[in-house]
């Protein structure tokens, strides 16, 4: 096994042109735990280190307005320093895992390893975010979140391709995420959903982790209540729309049982969060209008 | 592959140190320095929280390689010599939070830093910042008191 230290973003590149088999390592989170437990068999051939790679390690406002958030950036730091702009992502990152593991842990990883259960997966489908990869041969190239998850933790990087950031649109509607686990903290998904409210399009995006094999959308869902939302007048939100609403989340879902639960409680407890994460984010665009008024 | 890190204040070169090995392998058993726990491998247990460059992480999901030119800072550096302890830890004694202590150094290490960032912490914040490490023994009751009692200590010294 060999061990590359690239110290900038071009050499990071070149070295995974040059070793395609180099695994990239951010927190180790994921990568750590593989080692850790892995045979020898399953070892990657090098380890490619991303944490001295300055570039991956900030965020910055595009002149459109989208952010442009390292792949680098730690959990802590998105909620810290995006939270107000990215609610949906940093709601899911303070679920992730315990303090230590959101200090090291990035949105980046959680991208690169793909596994249906990521926290991140949710918000940035339902925020219509986009992933910048980039390859020394080919440059950039931009894949929406929703092209992005391929299969049980595969994803759609080339081999020479690493994750540069994530462009993301800063928020503008109310966002939620809720994540069903046995406890409050150090919990991996049984299963979990995002909403992103965009009043001034008059849409919705959902994003549904950990009940299918990859991190889905559910479009139906958004399509229903794009047109049943009564988005300028704001009344109260009926309970046969909630209700559907969650019936639509349900359907798009594809569980399986596994250790953490049944496909039955997961389809259950996903119209459950949709219906929550709809009332409350559905609440907060009706009290949006009070305090402009 | 060899390692150049700062170690509770001391330059340290590890040499052989094997490419898929954890920061927590190294300090352990390259460094002499037993006092982070070596538990479950795989941060859930945060047994073995260090300081690398003043942020508390889990050791055992740090590559030793990625400590290069870094600072750790481990249960062992936090005491000021001379068989003194950290407020912290004399807390711990005096409240009674240890057990069979394996879980101890990270408990340690992750309140240590609580305290730091957070001066007077409610109880709320202090299950939060001690989510990630388990204990088996205590129940916890009194390891929150340690944490209180050592933060009471802190700000009546600062």
């Amino acid at each position: 096994m060999d061990f590359l230290r690239p110290l900038t973003w071009q050499d990071a590149l070149a070295a995974k042109a040059a070793r395609p088999g180099a695994v990239p390592i951010q927190g180790g989170t994921d990568v750590m735990v593989e080692i850790n437990f892995g045979s020898a068999a399953r070892r990657p051939e090098a380890l490619l280190d991303l944490n001295p790679v300055r570039e991956l390690a900030g965020h910055e406002e595009l002149p459109d307005g989208t952010l442009r958030v390292g792949a680098g950036v730690p959990y802590v730091r998105l909620i810290a320093e995006l939270g107000d702009r990215l609610p949906g992502l940093a709601q899911a990152s303070r679920t992730v895992g315990s303090p230590q593991i959101r200090n090291r842990g990035t949105a980046g990883g959680n991208l690169g390893a793909a596994s249906p259960a990521g926290d991140c997966h949710p918000p940035l489908l339902a925020c219509g975010a986009v992933v910048e990869a980039e390859s020394a041969a080919r440059g950039t190239r931009l894949i929406p979140a929703a092209d992005f998850y391929t299969g049980v933790k595969r994803n759609a990087l080339e081999p020479d391709e690493l994750i540069r950031a994530i462009r993301i649109a800063p928020a503008s509607g109310p966002q939620y995420f809720a994540k069903i686990g046995t406890r409050n903290a150090m919990v991996i998904a049984v299963c979990s959903f995002a909403i992103a409210l965009h009043p001034r399009e008059r849409r919705v995006g959902t994003g549904i982790g950990s009940a299918a094999p990859t991190p889905l959308r559910a479009t139906a869902a958004e399509e229903y209540l794009s047109t049943e939302l009564d988005w300028e007048g704001r009344g109260p939100l009926p309970d046969a729309v909630a209700r559907r609403f969650g019936e639509f989340v349900r359907e798009a879902a594809a569980p399986i049982d596994d250790v953490r639960g049944t496909a039955g409680y997961r389809r259950h407890a996903l119209a459950v969060l949709a219906r929550r994460t709809l009332t409350w984010a559905w609440n907060d665009h009706r009290a949006a209008r009070k305090e402009v008024s | 592959m060899r390692v150049n890190l700062t170690v509770n204040g001391v330059e340290q070169t590890v040499d052989d140190v094997w490419e898929g090995e954890s920061l927590l392998y190294a300090l352990r058993e390259r460094l002499g320095l037993p006092g982070s726990k070596n538990a479950c491998e795989q941060g859930e247990c945060g047994s073995c929280t260090v300081y690398l460059d003043g942020v508390p992480v889990c050791a055992c999901l740090v590559a030793a390689g990625q400590a290069e030119g870094r600072e750790v800072r481990t249960v062992e550096g936090l005491a000021p010599g001379g068989g003194g302890l950290d407020p912290v830890q004399e807390a711990f004694v005096e409240a009674g939070a240890v057990q069979c202590g394996f879980c101890t150094p990270g408990l340690v290490v992750q309140s240590h830093d609580l305290i730091e960032r957070v001066p007077d912490p409610s109880d709320a914040e202090i299950r939060e910042a001690l989510a990630g490490n388990l204990c088996r023994c205590t129940g916890y009751e009194k390891i929150l008191d340690a944490v209180r009692l050592a933060a009471r200590r802190k700000a009546s010294t600062t």
